[in-house]
């Protein structure tokens, strides 16, 4: 490594004496990037990364929406033929689960985050960090593969046995996830290690930031479920290469077994991507709040039950599978149980904003629209849990709006909100706070205008995944189509927002928003190190001597 | 030196940070060859026929093997708790993925209708295979 | 003690093996060069190492539980395809297999006392015997797998053990698949003739554990061919008429007839009885591949079971399950050959052997999984 890089060895100082030496400029050069194996900068490449994987993904989510502008009900007239319209849709939903909601908090913001507010200089395999990220880009590869060949058209599940029999590239995609596996793996395996056995002094179970106990949890869920998913998609590859049979009805195989195996991963894997954003939330409730998180403990606790008891309900995706009554009854009912660790988040949240000074700028308004969106998101999930309504709702728009609920409503927004509060940290330059509150207005109506529609079109019998409809649904489609588009230029508004800051922003103090978590008490951006002396370990949520301070534009903690 | 740390080994605190453990000799040997022994004892039963017990014999066995295995060669007897609890917490997500499984699929057994001699195979769709009883 | 995990970021480099000599706040020792910068003291760095490791085990059995599923899945809705099959499995060579890998466990669990211990050499060995081990493994199942293949014993829908007259290839596929090792043992023998020559003693104690290991390959074929070829008729013949006894039964009517035959065992024989071996008339014995089953003779029983959607789906999960074994096998071996070059640099002692421990319990994993495999495939009567 020291030979590709170049220390600075004259660090500025600024006027609280802090240098200004950090991460970002503590060595150039672009191998000093490539082969980092700072936990840092890894975050901020996956960061990059799996932005571009989620413009990939709109890209084809708009092109869904503009498709479905016309009922269709002649296809040749049709903007997109049906085939293509099969590998839009199915190309929209494998790019944003795979390559973007799974990897995004954990490995970008959680990677940056996770030490610093541990308190350690690193995570403790960092090779293994990097390789996780180099996992990433090689699973996108044999994405961007599958784009330019054949494409994929068998939806995110791959169900057998049509992704047997399909004519395109499923064997390059099954590979992909397959690979992007292990990298969402080797995230988790990292950091449950590093917050086992790197805590430094102090920093007991209880002192840890909730953000922490949410990734905690998320990365036993992807250490235990992951691997299912791998054998799963492997075994897939195999039916097609060789034709073993295991899932192939013709040979004697069970399909039914296949969809056992993919929602054994991808029901735990929807709290792979909605756990770190409760973790976000957690934080940004209780720093805009300016108030000690409620109930600690208990949002804590559900983090980890969530995750244990997230694997007893995969079985609610496949009511209608030709699964045996016996099954379904218990599925069902397991899966109103495990809807209660959520709802005990969401009521702590309120609890904490209850008589707190809640500062309305970015990341606050994101995290509102957060409780919003999931709240309903999670509700709907009852309807879809809830056996004689989901034999009517399965597989139409109810569902797409259910999950848009709570994969785009909740994780994505959490995500922004995240990205904001954080930003100052990860680049050391204030946003526009104004436009930043904008943006997310942007976003939250668009978002809204987009899904509400769907619900009604899913009770009424519109099923997913169909490039044509009858012509009744075309008012709600296209005010679905108008939604979006408001959501992508809200989503842009707020893209540029951050770009802007990165050349325009204001120096951003040290701790702009007064958190009392371990990642304000360094400099914005944090030192290659992160920490020059080590930290004092307080209580994470006690911000009684949080103080602000006029000249620096931020806040700093009153030495008692 | 290792006890200050909220991480460290508080069941045997070694005043000079020692923290291994070489296993005897005569202790590997004994264990390699309970091992051999059981092998023996496992190919030997599958000459009798025992007929559903069969299965649950030769998987005693193995179970013993794998049990001596991790206990003694992975030394998880002297092993933190933690490791114990992740590679038994491993075998119960399994039980709990293979329970379900299997048990939906005992269930849903009495509908298919198995073809052993191809003749759906030759000539059908694929998805014919899967067909209601009631047919 | 004192943590230097806060330290001066500008005396800090980004190597890990850097040695601190200034900038340390607190900490009163240096760190080592085996000693990664970001961990404190070796114990932590060990038990991460460890507990991360572990974790990777739980992956690992998580994995393979998709492919047992479907073991129990297609066993229990159809116990009599599994009896059908497993007696085309050499059970001896299953045998001799488990041993192998348990004698591997063995060696490896020793290596890890000799790296606590600082006994290099003993070290050094005990790596090699390691490998030499999964050599021999590997060797066997090359053996048991072209033979399956030359009688068409494969997967799914690539079954066709159940043709008319029964099946065989003419194919030599255990010369391309010994063409790989081939190279590399020479290679290995190449290296360790430049070690002998340079006379560098690091590189003769990487060498010879390395061109034993590929020598160890062919003698696993030799041994699985030495056993397989003996016992061919009696698999062949025996599966194709009613599954397990009958296989028996053929080796005691070759046996009777091939003075030369070293095989069956007397137990074995034991279980057979002389009205299942009817159909059964042995020809004359051969090399491995040359041995086809005559097709006239190889009446086709079972055509229940014996079809791709049966018979091959249990060897789908045959290959799939010894496959994905075989790989990790292999990913073993890559890093205990890894391991041999650290040994032989003598870097591990009673501070630092996390390396072996770890590779250690992968590789008691790799066996933990054939111990199971072993019954469930090759002892279903
Ligand atoms: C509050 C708890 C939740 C409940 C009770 C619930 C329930 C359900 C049910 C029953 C279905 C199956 C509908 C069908 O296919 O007929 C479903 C689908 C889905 N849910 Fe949820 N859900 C919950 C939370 C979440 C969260 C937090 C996420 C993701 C962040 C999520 C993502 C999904 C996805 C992606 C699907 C559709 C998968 C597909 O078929 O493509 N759900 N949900
Ligand atoms: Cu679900």
């Amino acid at each position: 490594m020291s030979a590709v890089t170049t220390p600075i060895t004259a660090p500025t100082t600024t006027h609280d004496g802090a240098t200004e030496h950090h991460y970002l400029n503590h060595s150039s050069g672009f191998l000093s990037w490539a082969l980092t194996l700072d936990h840092k900068r890894i975050g901020m490449m996956y960061l990059a990364g799996i932005l571009f994987a989620f413009f990939l993904g709109g890209v084809f989510a708009l092109a869904i929406r503009i498709h479905l502008w016309n009922p269709n009900q002649d296809p040749d007239a049709a903007w997109l033929t049906n085939a293509t319209y099969n590998r839009v849709f199915t190309l929209h939903g494998a790019i944003m689960v795979f390559l973007f909601i799974i990897p995004s908090i954990p490995a970008a913001l959680g990677n940056f985050l996770l030490p610093i507010m541990l308190g350690t200089k690193d995570v403790a395999f960092p090779r293994l960090n990097l390789g996780s990220f180099y996992l990433w880009i090689t699973g996108l590869i044999f994405f961007a593969y599958t784009l330019f060949s054949t494409q994929i058209d068998t939806g995110w599940t791959f169900y057998t046995p049509y992704s047997i029999e399909a004519k395109s590239a499923v064997e390059a995609a099954t590979l992909g996830v397959f690979i992007l596996g292990f990298s969402s793996i080797f995230t988790g395996l990292n950091f449950i290690v590093t917050i086992n056995t790197m805590r430094p002094p102090g920093m007991s179970w209880f002192k840890m930031p909730l953000f922490l106990w949410a990734l905690y949890a998320t990365s036993i869920i992807q250490v235990l479920a992951t691997p299912v998913l791998g054998i799963t998609v492997l075994l897939l590859a195999l039916e097609r290469t060789f034709g073993i049979g295991i899932f192939d009805p013709s040979l004697n195989g069970d399909p039914v077994t296949f969809q056992h195996f993919f929602w054994f991963y991808s029901h735990p894997a929807v709290y792979i991507m909605i756990l770190p954003a409760m973790g976000i939330i957690s934080e940004l409730m209780s720093v805009h709040s300016h108030k000690g998180i409620f109930g600690y403990r208990m949002i804590a606790y559900s983090s980890i039950a969530i995750a244990l008891f997230g694997f007893l309900v995969w079985g609610h995706h496949m009511f209608t599978s030709g699964m045996a009554d016996v099954t379904t009854i218990v599925f069902s009912a397991l899966t109103f149980t495990v809807s209660i660790p959520s709802a005990i988040k969401v009521f702590n949240w309120l609890g904490t904003m209850y008589q707190g000074t809640v500062a309305l700028n970015t990341p606050m308004i994101y995290a509102l629209a957060f409780i919003f969106l999931f709240t309903i998101g999670g509700l709907t999930g009852l309807f879809l849990g809830a056996l004689a309504t989901d034999m009517h709702l399965h597989d139409t728009y109810f569902v797409v709006a259910h999950f848009h609920y709570v994969m785009m409503g909740g994780t994505l927004v959490a995500f922004l909100g995240g990205l904001f509060h954080w930003w100052p940290k990860m680049t050391g330059k204030m946003f526009n706070d104004p436009m930043g509150i904008v943006s997310a207005a942007i976003v939250f109506v668009g978002f809204n205008l987009t899904f509400l529609p769907q619900f009604v079109l899913g009770t009424r019998g519109m099923p997913r995944r169909y490039a044509s409809y009858v012509p009744e649904f075309q008012s709600l489609h296209q005010l679905s189509t108008v939604g979006a588009c408001i959501l992508g230029f809200g989503l842009l508004v707020a893209g540029l927002v951050l770009l802007h800051s990165l050349f325009y922003g204001k120096k951003a103090p040290m701790n702009p928003w007064g958190g009392a978590t371990l990642e304000w008490e360094c400099s914005s951006p944090p030192p290659h190190d992160n920490f020059s002396h080590p930290p004092a370990v307080g209580d994470p949520y006690d911000f009684a001597n949080v103080e602000y301070d006029g000249k620096t534009g931020g806040y700093y903690k009153k030495k008692k | 030196m290792a006890d200050t740390h909220s991480h460290s080994h508080s069941d045997h605190g070694h005043a000079d940070g020692e923290f291994s453990h070489p296993m005897p000799v005569w202790m590997l040997l004994a264990v390699f060859f309970a091992l051999l022994g059981l092998t023996f004892l496992t190919v030997f039963q599958a000459q009798f026929d025992l007929g559903s017990l069969e299965i649950v014999f030769s998987l005693i066995i193995a179970s013993i093997k794998a049990g001596l295995v991790i206990a003694f060669f992975m030394h998880l007897v002297w092993d933190k708790p933690l490791n114990a609890i992740a590679i038994f917490s491993s075998l119960i997500f399994v039980a709990l993925f293979l329970g379900f499984t299997l048990m939906d699929a005992q269930q849903y057994n009495e509908r298919l209708i198995m073809d052993p001699k191809n003749e759906i195979l030759e000539n059908s769709t694929p998805k014919a295979r899967l067909i209601k009883a009631s047919e | 003690m004192g943590r230097c995990a806060f330290q001066d970021p500008i005396s800090e480099n980004m190597t890990e093996v850097a040695a601190h000599t200034d900038g340390h706040d607190h900490g009163h020792h240096d760190h080592p060069s085996w000693l990664a910068h970001h961990f404190d003291d070796a114990e932590q760095q060990f038990d991460s190492g460890k507990l991360g490791m572990w974790l990777f085990l739980v992956t690992e059995i998580l994995f393979f539980s998709g492919m047992f599923c479907a073991y129990v899945l297609y066993r229990n809705r159809n116990p009599e395809v599994f009896e059908f099959c497993s007696a085309f499995l050499n059970e001896k060579l299953g045998a001799i297999n488990t041993g192998v890998l348990l004698f591997s466990s063995l060696t490896m669990a020793w290596a890890v006392r000799a790296s606590q211990l600082k006994q290099h050499k003993l070290l050094v060995g005990m790596l090699g015997a390691t490998l030499g081990c999964a050599a021999i493994f590997l060797g066997v199942k090359s053996v048991e797998y072209t033979h399956k293949w030359s009688l068409g014993l494969l997967p799914g829908r690539m079954y066709v053990a159940q043709m008319e007259n029964g099946y065989h290839s003419d194919v030599d596929y255990l010369t391309p698949l010994c063409i790989a090792p081939a190279v590399l043992t020479v290679l290995f023998a190449l290296y360790y003739v430049y070690s002998l020559v340079i006379a560098s003693k690091f590189h003769q104690r990487v060498a010879g554990p390395l061109l034993v290991a590929g020598l160890c390959f062919f003698g696993g074929i030799y041994l699985g061919q030495f056993i397989e070829g003996g016992e061919h008729h009696g698999d062949s013949h025996g599966a194709h008429a009613d599954a397990g006894h009958g296989e028996h039964a053929s080796h005691d009517e070759e046996h009777a007839k091939e003075a030369g035959s070293e095989t069956p065992a007397p137990a074995e024989a034991s279980a057979a009885s002389s009205d299942t071996g009817v159909a059964l008339v042995s020809t004359s014995s051969g090399p491995l591949h040359d041995v086809a089953v005559d097709p006239k003779e190889a009446a086709i029983p079972n055509a229940e079971v014996n079809n791709q959607g049966m018979a091959g789906l249990f060897f789908s999960i045959y290959y799939c399950m010894t496959g994905v074994h075989a790989v990790h096998i292999i990913g073993g071996m890559l890093v205990i050959s890894w391991l041999i070059v650290k040994a032989a640099r003598e870097e591990f002692h009673s501070k630092y052997y996390g390396p072996v421990d770890n590779v250690g319990l992968y590789w008691h994993l790799v066996d933990f999984i054939w111990i199971y495999l072993f019954p469930l495939l090759y002892l279903i009567t």
